[in-house]
């Protein structure tokens, strides 16, 4: 017996003979945070369209704690909470009304609907806006309202698809606070191409492009492949690079054309302290050292770059 | 849940002005022609015609607001269903109910029952209105029921055609037209069609052919 929450199987989802998504395979278990990566048009909204029910897939299938959703779809869709990119908000109601709707339509008992409307609104800081109509809000508070609606009934799997789109700084840490709350008893899933973000919040990874899965893993991976063993050194009377690579642990050295020096160094090694000594004792005027982070940016795209060149070698061969 | 999706349903109509404008106006249209009948009752029952021929103040008034209504809901309804499926997909708000643990027929038959029973407020007025002539008179009650009766019956068929004319589109202007259209064209064939004695003998012909086929 496993404990899976979402189960993806060889998801596919053709339009008009093109693949938006193909054979997509992924499970995730309580209580993680999902993070969907992928550049526009990759086929993230589609996945998630696909898992929550709104869309069939053309093979495969979803299972949601191990229902299946194209064959009981009603009791999968009481599982999940689903924020769709376009917010799904009926803008002449008010906030109360609309989340009273929500709470029914999910089938929560109409004894705890209204603590159930409290705690969402509460939980999204939505206190003082309960009388005010969705449409007044502002873009921030539409957005919790969104997000409001998607946890109201405590569902197993609250997928959000780009929650922090349109938002200011302040609103997005709270919401990305609100989601590490959320994940935490639930499992999450949420779509984002900032790539900060999914280094905050979540545990689980995947990253997606042109409908296929290029990486799915820990976000410890990701982590430790971007910080890597590089150091990135200033030094005003730099020497040859010969002379860097004496020290040991040094593997190679590189001439940046800012003027800085990219020292790559082994695994295990910890020649920082090294190169300060000998840059003091040598006169080279040290005045940066800092460890060379990859960028998630650069991790993003050399991931969907060699996928891209796998592709097109396959063509050419 | 069917019923909480007709809930949602008149709860969308009465949040905008939409829904309280029209039960308004139409009940101003009834009014008035409700007044005008009553006035009319007078005028022509007033001794010109022979008893035989006269008829109760009920179905004289009642023919006249019923009529009005039936030809006013060809416009109303719609009005009214256009928005029940296109506006939603427009808004794009249909994924609410999609992640809903509903059925697609839930969904639509709950938008049904809303619309329905929208009109359904709409017909109880009239039918209360009319009632108002008991105070002076003797009515009918089961002429103004089957009256009601017959309406909503008519109004539930001319929803379901809004919204199947409405899940066509994402405009719900392009959805009141052709509703419009569709209803219409009904209107004319029921005309066309509709075989009493002493008619023309085509068309006679053309109602037995049309039930051959």
């Amino acid at each position: 017996m496993n404990n899976f929450t979402v189960e993806a199987i060889e998801l596919t989802r053709l339009y008009g003979g093109r693949e938006a998504v193909s054979n997509v395979s992924f499970t995730l278990s309580k209580g993680e945070v999902l993070g969907f990566l992928g550049p526009n048009g990759a086929g993230k909204s589609t996945t998630m369209k696909m898992l929550t029910g709104n869309l069939a897939p053309s093979h495969g299938s979803v299972k949601i704690c191990g229902i299946d959703m194209m064959e009981n779809p009603k009791e999968a869709k009481a599982l999940i909470g689903y924020l769709p990119e376009m917010r799904p908000l009926y803008k002449e109601l008010t906030v109360d009304e609309y989340l009273t709707m929500a709470a029914r339509l999910h089938k929560v008992s109409s004894k705890h609907i209204k603590s159930a409307v409290e705690t969402a609104k509460e939980r999204c800081g939505l206190g003082h806006m309960s009388k005010r109509l969705i449409e007044n809000l502002s873009n921030g508070y539409q957005q919790r309202v969104g997000i409001a609606q998607a946890i109201i009934h405590r569902p197993m799997v609250v997928i959000l698809d780009e929650p922090t789109v349109g938002l200011d700084p302040i609103q997005i840490r709270d919401i990305r606070a609100l989601i590490r709350e959320v994940g935490g008893e639930h499992s999450v899933i949420i779509s984002t191409h900032i790539l900060p973000e999914v280094e905050m919040v979540c545990d689980q990874v995947q990253i997606i492009d042109k409908g296929k899965l290029v990486f799915n893993g820990s976000i410890d991976v990701l982590k430790r492949q971007r910080v890597g063993n590089k150091l990135l050194v200033g030094l005003r009377n730099a020497p040859a690079t010969g002379e860097l690579l004496k020290i040991a642990g040094v593997v190679e050295a590189e001439a940046l054309p800012s003027g800085l020096i990219r020292v790559r160094f082994e695994d295990g090694a910890t020649p920082a302290e090294a190169i300060v000594q000998t840059a003091v004792q040598q006169g080279w005027g040290l005045h940066q050292i800092a460890p060379d982070q990859t960028s998630l940016e650069d991790v993003f795209m050399q991931l969907t770059y060699q996928e891209q060149g796998v592709a097109q070698e396959q063509s050419a061969a | 849940m069917i019923i909480n999706v007709a809930r949602k349903e008149l709860k969308s109509v009465f949040a905008s002005p939409m829904g309280w404008v029209i039960l308004s106006l139409l009940m101003f249209a009834f009014g008035t022609q409700y007044l005008n009948g009553v006035n009319d009752y007078f005028a022509v029952m007033s001794g010109a015609m022979r008893p035989a021929e006269r008829t109760g103040v009920t179905q004289f008034v009642g023919q006249s607001v019923y009529g009005l209504a039936s030809f006013i809901m060809l416009f109303a309804v719609p009005l009214l269903s256009m928005r029940l499926i296109s506006e939603e997909r427009r808004s794009q708000t249909l994924p609410f109910l999609f992640s809903a643990p509903l059925s697609l027929t839930e969904i639509v038959v709950g938008k049904f029952l809303g619309l329905v029973a929208f009109l359904g407020i709409l017909i109880v007025f009239i039918g209360a209105m009319l009632s108002t002539l008991n105070i002076w008179s003797d009515i009918d009650f089961g002429f103004l029921i089957a009256n009601s009766l017959g309406l909503l019956l008519m109004v539930s068929s001319f929803s379901a055609l809004g919204i199947y004319f409405s899940s066509l589109t994402q405009q719900p202007v392009i959805a009141a037209i052709l509703t419009f259209v569709a209803l219409f064209a009904l209107m004319m064939l029921d005309r066309f069609f509709f075989w009493r004695p002493g008619q023309y003998s085509w068309q006679f012909i053309a109602d037995t052919s049309l039930s051959v086929i």
